[in-house]
């Protein structure tokens, strides 16, 4: 894959920054209104899945529940039309087992449990602060990072285009009302590095450019250098997408929100790579000086 | 010369790709299902006679088997299934055939041939949602353990108070703060130096209410952090015990934070009886019997756990408690009787030597106290309505296990003496090993994961990683063909190292970690396609093959080292941050990071060197 004409794709920029912000919105929006569907991880609870002879009939196994007082409980099918998820909010640690005798005992054909999970409320209220406070951490790391290593300008570009992407999967899961669980969380901490390491691929070769072509726009160098790592970006992103659809179609039920998250984060952060992170670098005002210091003119100062 | 590795390099990969291969192994062994058996107590050995009997009755059962074998110690046997559907009623049929002396649990043998497991290589550890079992997470009541704390110091300063001839009255303690009401002001002065001297837990304050002097002990900061820490502790070495009591095979115990405890049983899935053991928060307590002439409110009347109705008096004052037991030992006296030796920690010593001295001639309690958990309803706010919950509450049950009389002043080793049979003995013992808990603990997490879903787990993970890395293969070889081969080639190197690695470490492999190692695979070729795309744009500015393929490597060089690093800072944090799903994913991302810098960027340039270094290439395939 050779590109061998330069893309604007800066010239669109303001189209480009004006989609992001629309998107942003949207995901805030799908986030405040619907808010995530946090699983069992967060919230505490007790789940059972169970695997039946036959098609389970889901209405039974509710009216069941329903006499034994249990009507709020959440029943499902979970990738088969024979396996059911029962999700019910508690802090007995011995319901699970209670519920899949209950269950068991009203189908005829033969019924195993595959699972009983219970996470005590307090357990998940932490998880949850850990994962935010996870989240925050990598995000700090990587600005100390590419800091260092390029420049403080490039550091914020980068982690607000990683804003971006996680925001608009979270917002993505919010809008579709998707069960955002651990390894959900853990998909989106992936993300973060996908991500990241798609846009530190394009400043690398950002700040080579800057160094290597004299008197030449900043415009111009970030269009080169986007053109110039296109190809590498969208091969990535396609065996990375090639293998999360193996994993999303072949992985189970149990994998599926991983798979869906990192989907959805794979390909905003290729997009986000390729005009958000740069573009932000025009915005933010990047120079050629913030790269190479100008040597400073020592007789200046003796002057009086 | 350009593009020409050492030998040396092309040795070291080769070793590196051997030494991978061979760790990488014992994973295309797959456990047989197993039902491992142990004595209950350490005297009971198993032979080979035991093992007939139990391939007999298992036959009997119609439930195949693969061969048995003997514990090194003479100490286990271990019985092969063929099928894992089977374990659960061989399980049974093994009990039964045994008896109660012996411990069976569910367990799965290694299948690693010998040469192997000679050189130190093993299968990767199956996480528990790829093997099935019971997670349970327990919280330690940390309220409960500085109050207990509190009380053994309340009663500790009440007895130095007395020896010393300080008069007190004794005041409600208040959380963490003891409270003593002295007459006179030289009376809490001289109260105040004794326990200056000897105690460097308490704050001391000084107040006066109602003609009261008032001394107010509060534990210091340092004393409560020293306090949980050990309760964790303690429950830990407990939890450890009791676990080895159910004789599961590589069970798991953890401290988790700063009060939890993390237990993960693999195969178990009789979670019932795993939270009867785990969950038996017992604790001991040693106490005086009661002088016949005590007032009422200095004494307590319990009953015999063993024999009902017969109940007896002890003072309230605890000399001490169960968690202060180091080791006990059930064995017999010189007349045969059996007894119980017992060692203390060093502060239990003293705490013992100083109570019994005075007290030659008296009875002595010990004292089993259970803490079971109940439901208690009450009245709570839940989104602004007022609403009936069920919280978790305990009660708590005591009893005397043994009332012997104290024959002369006990120091750190002593015996207990006088007890009815031998079952008593090893069962005191026992309890006393075990170890009480210094507080009680209740289960905030339990995970049971079924062996059919573990299989499940595994079969779709290895389904997925076989498509994604096929897939990608393919992929590579279109669009940099000869190029691409080296890569793929290159990427399977990669998947071997990494499963290498992770054996070798001893990493847990769990469903988020096999998604980890998909993720990796389609990751990883992305070094490569760095380098890739960087020489076909050098071919295209004009260079040479033989220069352009020099170039693309170094010059991609720092976008790799960039991009990886800040992918394995993400990796590291969130092992250091996460737990369970997270840490399983974070070690194959992190591991599946170092691996691909290796492979793509040692093992393609070897391979591409072989290919076209020096020689007069015209064009490249690629």
């Amino acid at each position: 894959m050779n590109i061998n004409r330069t893309i604007n794709f800066l010239g669109l920029r303001k189209f480009f920054f004006g989609v992001a912000i629309v998107l942003m919105i949207a995901s805030l929006g799908s986030l405040v209104v619907k808010q995530l569907n946090l699983g069992l991880d967060f919230t505490g609870g007790a789940l059972v899945e169970l695997n039946y002879s036959e098609a389970a009939d889901l209405e039974e196994i509710r009216a069941t529940l329903r006499e034994n007082g249990w009507g709020d409980a959440v029943v499902q099918n979970f990738g088969a039309s024979t396996d059911v998820l029962i999700r019910l909010a508690s802090d007995d640690p011995d319901l699970g087992n209670q519920v899949a005798d209950m269950v068991k005992r009203t189908e005829g054909g033969e019924v195993s449990v595959k699972r009983v999970e219970f996470i005590g409320p307090q357990v998940g209220e932490e998880l949850r602060d850990q994962g935010g406070l996870g989240m925050l951490l990598a995000i700090g790391g990587i600005l100390l990072y590419v800091s260092l290593r390029f420049q403080m300008k490039f550091a914020v570009a980068a982690i607000l285009a990683l804003v971006h992407d996680v925001i608009f999967t979270l917002g993505f899961f919010a809008f579709f009302g998707l069960s955002f669980d651990l390894t959900v969380l853990a998909a989106l901490l992936a993300v973060i590095g996908y991500s990241l390491n798609d846009t530190i691929v394009v400043f690398d070769r950002i700040r080579e450019n800057i160094r290597a072509m004299r008197h030449t726009d900043l415009v111009e160098i970030i269009n080169v250098s986007t053109t110039q790592t296109l190809g590498r970006t969208l091969a990535t992103s396609f065996s990375t997408i090639l293998v999360l659809l193996a994993l999303f179609w072949f992985g189970g039920e149990n994998i599926h929100g991983f798979a869906t998250a990192l989907l959805i984060g794979v390909g905003i952060g290729t997009y986000s790579s390729i005009y958000v992170a740069g573009g932000l670098l025009v915005t933010m005002k990047l120079t050629r000086e913030d790269l190479i210091p100008p040597q400073i003119e020592e007789e200046v100062d003796e002057r009086p | 010369m350009l593009n020409r590795y050492p030998l040396w390099k092309y040795l070291l990969i080769a070793a590196v790709l051997v030494l991978g291969v061979i760790y990488a192994m014992p994973n295309l062994y797959p456990d047989d299902p197993a039902i491992q058996i142990s004595g209950a107590s350490s005297t009971l050995e198993i032979q080979q006679p035991d093992l007939d009997r139990i391939e007999q009755a298992l036959a009997a059962a119609n439930l195949p088997t693969k061969g048995t074998e003997l514990g090194a110690n003479g100490r286990s046997g271990l019985v092969r299934l063929v099928n894992r559907a089977d374990q659960l009623k061989a399980q049974d049929v093994v009990r039964d055939a045994l008896g109660r002396d012996y411990v069976v649990a569910q367990n799965l043998a290694p299948t690693t041939p010998d040469w192997l497991s000679n050189i130190g290589a093993g299968p990767m550890t199956l996480g528990l949602d790829l093997s099935g079992g019971v997670h349970f997470l327990l919280q330690v009541d940390m309220e409960k353990a500085i109050e207990s704390r509190v009380n053994v110091y309340q009663s500790e300063l009440r007895g130095l108070m007395r020896t010393e001839g300080v008069r007190y009255r004794s005041l409600p303690t208040q959380g963490n703060t003891l409270q003593f009401g002295f007459a006179d002001e030289e009376q809490r002065s001289e109260a105040r130096r004794l326990i200056s001297r000897q105690y460097n837990q308490f704050a001391l304050e000084t107040t006066e209410r109602q003609d009261q002097y008032v001394l107010q002990l509060t534990l210091t900061e340092a004393e409560i952090a020293a306090i949980r820490d050990y309760a964790v502790n303690q429950n830990l070495t407990t939890v450890r015990n009791r676990v080895n009591e159910l004789g599961v095979a590589e069970p798991l115990v953890q401290r988790q934070g700063a009060d939890r405890i993390v237990v993960e049983l693999p195969g178990v899935q009789d979670t019932a009886e795993a939270k009867r053991v785990l969950g038996k928060t017992a604790n001991l307590e040693f106490r005086l019997a009661a002088e016949p002439d005590a007032a009422r409110a200095t004494t307590e009347s319990f009953p015999f756990r063993s024999s009902q109705g017969r109940v007896a008096d002890v003072e309230r004052s605890i000399i001490i408690t169960g968690d202060q037991v180091t080791d006990a030992q059930a064995n017999y006296d010189e007349n045969g009787r059996p007894q119980v030796n017992i060692n203390l920690d060093s502060h239990g010593g003293e705490l013992m030597n100083r109570a019994t001295r005075s007290n030659i001639g008296r009875g002595m309690a010990v004292l089993f106290i259970e803490q079971r958990q109940i439901s208690r309803t009450v009245t709570e706010e839940v989104d602004g309505v007022m609403q009936e919950v069920e919280v978790p509450a305990f009660v708590e049950e005591k009893s005397i296990i043994s009332l012997a009389t104290i024959q002369s002043a006990l120091g750190t080793q002593f015996r207990i003496t006088g007890l009815d049979s031998p079952a008593e003995s090893s069962e005191l013992a026992l309890l006393l090993r075990a170890g009480g808990l210094a507080a009680p603990m209740h289960f905030v997490e339990e995970r049971t994961i079924g062996p059919s879903l573990g299989a499940e787990n595994i079969a779709k993970g290895v389904t997925a990683t076989q498509v994604g890395f096929l897939a990608v293969l393919v992929f590579m070889i279109i669009i940099y063909r000869a190029f691409g081969v080296f890569a793929s080639i290159a990427l399977s190197f990669n998947l071997v190292l990494l499963i290498a690695l992770m054996s070798m470490l001893g990493a847990t492999l769990t469903l988020p970690g096999i998604a980890g190692i998909v993720l990796t695979l389609g990751m990883a070729v992305d070094a490569n396609v760095l380098i890739f795309s960087r020489i076909k744009e050098e071919i295209f500015n004009g260079m040479s093959p033989q220069r352009a393929v020099h170039e693309g490597f170094d010059k991609a060089f720092s976008a790799i080292i960039d991009g990886n690093l800040t992918t394995l800072l993400v990796g590291v944090i969130l092992f250091a941050m996460g737990s369970g799903p997270i840490k399983g994913f974070a070690v194959t991302l992190s591991l599946g990071i170092v691996t691909s810098m290796f492979s793509a960027i040692m093992v393609t340039r070897a391979m591409v060197n072989l290919a076209v270094g020096g020689r007069d290439v015209k064009k490249l395939w690629l």
